[in-house]
């Protein structure tokens, strides 16, 4: 019966156009559509698997986002028992350092045995937050995690590394871990089910008066690649393109 | 504060990776600026003979069986000492499983700022990518010794990597007692049907081939080709395809003569196993994705709609 605490935050969908701010140095909000951090996603299935495994609660934290409790309520429809919004200063993008401290401070008042947070979100720029929120909380951090065993006082993981070795690691509980992909890919669950949820669910709010940004850095100039080389672009309707490539396979002698 | 950069060497099974070399190559256009030296800090047990192929200009070596392998407990204590006994201007480490785990700890306890995925060092400014490689975000160093995580893009291996061994100091690794994460075993890959690593061509889907059906259309292009089919991970997180087809981060990096790329958006942890290739195609339907920066050839269209008619003309060409 494991205490899990799963760490999420929002992050900018790659699949959308990304606009710099008129300054110059960071994502123009206004117009960023947020989704989920994959790898949190990956985190909640863990700790899904490890519920439906060994029993236990999952307390799901997030700070407050556009699309944040829809977030939220889904993963209480996935089978999450709390969640909590931390309200603040968060809309305007703060660094993980001050995320990590406000997520340690609400983290610690649930006594969790273990923590699952993504290994990494695409709009890190000062580190993930998993580890500082492990050292904030003074617990073990291991990350790039694809699997977890549970038993007494300690957790058994597999850690990655390059060339798809893998690092069996004990860990002693309780502790912080940097999931990179769950034992099962992210499930699916019935939009009924997470409007189930909105009627009955409720998502706390905490309040997080003062962030604490120090530990981020200050980034002088944000801005779109400028690439000193393009790939030849290749034109036309698709037949022009499919001869066009198959060309370009024969030069190659794949044909 | 010392203008030394310190960079952290990685090694897994006696080897050093080759992210360390990366790093070192980085670290010595840092020091250019900082006017300091390029410094190895080299953790292991009977090591030492890993710091004959690293070019930089001293090696510091500390010997502790604790420190045999990677574990991210006997690292963090090891590396934040260090750090506090000779306050060097930055610390490098790998945006990696080894790295990542010990930078962001010790930034957190030693109050240190932390920047994360440098590609690239010029004039003192670094360039971190971010959001799968479409922003760009430039920083500097800050007043106390700043650390440093690098991915691979930037910097090519062979430039920190030297014949002439350099000077080996050994320090005194801290009491690494009372530590709570510790290495079981190593599990080896499993052996693929195939090893991408070996094949000339290969077709590579990633988020964009969107079910587990469409991959029979990657596989029959493939074999018109004589190549193989190889994924990015999210194909791999699905179960649709093994970890032995992966390319990138975790995976596997591959050379091929033709890498036709369905699909992929190419994030970094995707183009640091596939970046050499001698030729890179790549379909993808969003203009800004960053794998038409690199490939040689590129297609703005959706696959779907290209691969009928490529199939058909294929078969015609087949005769």
């Amino acid at each position: 019966m494991a205490n899990i605490v799963a760490i999420v935050k929002m992050v900018p969908d790659l699949v959308e156009e990304l606009e710099i701010n008129d300054e110059g140095t960071g994502l123009d909000r206004d117009w960023l559509r947020l989704i989920i951090n994959e790898f949190d996603n990956h985190a909640i299935e863990q700790a899904i698997l490890l519920k439906e495994r060994d029993g236990g609660e999952i307390t799901v934290i997030a700070p407050e986002a556009e699309g944040v409790e829809d977030m939220l309520f889904t993963t209480a429809a996935k089978g999450a028992d709390r969640m909590i919004k931390l309200a603040g200063d968060f809309e305007e993008g703060v660094n993980n350092h001050a995320l990590a401290r406000a997520f340690a401070e609400t983290a610690k008042n649930h006594q969790p045995d273990l923590i699952l947070t993504g290994v990494q979100a695409n709009d890190d720029l000062d580190g993930p937050v998993g580890p500082l929120v492990a050292e904030y909380l003074g617990m073990p951090y291991v990350g790039y995690i694809s699997n977890v065993t549970l038993e007494e006082g300690k957790a058994i993981v597999q850690k990655e590394y390059p060339g798809g070795l893998i690092g069996e690691m004990e860990v002693r509980l309780p502790a912080v871990l940097g999931i990179q992909a769950g034992e099962e890919p992210p499930r699916y669950v019935a939009i009924s089910k997470v409007r189930q949820m909105m009627k009955t669910a409720e998502i706390d709010e905490q309040e997080i008066p003062e962030l604490d940004l120090s530990g981020g850095i200050t980034t002088s100039r944000m801005y779109l690649p400028e690439a000193a080389e393009r790939a030849e672009m290749i034109e036309g309707d698709e037949d022009e393109i499919a001869t066009k490539l198959i060309a370009i396979f024969k030069e190659v002698g794949a044909l | 504060m010392n203008q030394n950069i310190y960079v952290l060497i990685e090694h897994l099974q006696e080897k050093v990776t080759e992210i360390s070399y990366i790093m070192i190559a980085a670290a010595r256009d840092l020091a250019k600026e900082t006017g300091g030296k390029v410094v190895a800090v080299l953790l292991g047990k009977n090591a030492e003979g890993l710091a004959s192929s690293l070019a930089t200009d001293s090696v510091l070596y500390a010997d502790h069986v604790a420190l045999a392998e990677f574990t991210a407990d006997a690292y963090q204590k090891t590396v934040a000492s260090l750090i506090q006994e000779s306050e060097p201007r930055a610390f490098l480490f790998g945006n990696t499983s080894i790295g990542s785990d010990v930078a962001s700890v010790v930034s957190a306890r030693l109050s240190l700022p932390l920047i994360s995925s440098c590609s690239q060092i010029n004039d003192g400014k670094l360039t971190s990518k971010i959001c799968g490689g479409k922003i760009m975000a430039e920083s500097e160093l800050a007043e106390t010794t700043t650390l440093i995580t690098i991915i691979p893009g930037g910097y090519k291996a062979e430039e920190g990597q030297s014949e002439n061994s350099p000077e080996v100091k050994s320090f005194n690794a801290p009491a690494l007692d009372d530590l709570r994460v510790t290495l079981k075993q190593y599990i080896e890959p499993e052996a693929g049907d195939v090893d991408i690593s070996k094949e000339t061509i290969l077709v590579a889907i990633g988020r964009g081939i969107q079910t587990e059906d469409n991959i029979e259309l990657a596989e029959e292009l493939a074999e018109f080709l004589g190549g193989t089919v190889c994924s990015s991970r999210p194909v791999v997180d699905q179960g649709w395809l093994p970890t032995s087809r992966m390319v990138g981060k975790s995976g596997q990096t591959v050379k091929p003569k033709l890498y036709l790329a369905l699909g992929i958006s190419g994030a970094p942890e995707h183009v640091e196993g596939m970046a050499e290739s001698e030729m890179i195609v790549a379909i993808n339907m969003d203009p800004n994705a960053p794998i038409f920066d690199i490939a040689t050839y590129g297609v703005e269209f959706d696959f779907f709609d290209l691969i009928d008619p490529l199939l058909e003309q294929l078969e015609e060409a087949k005769g």
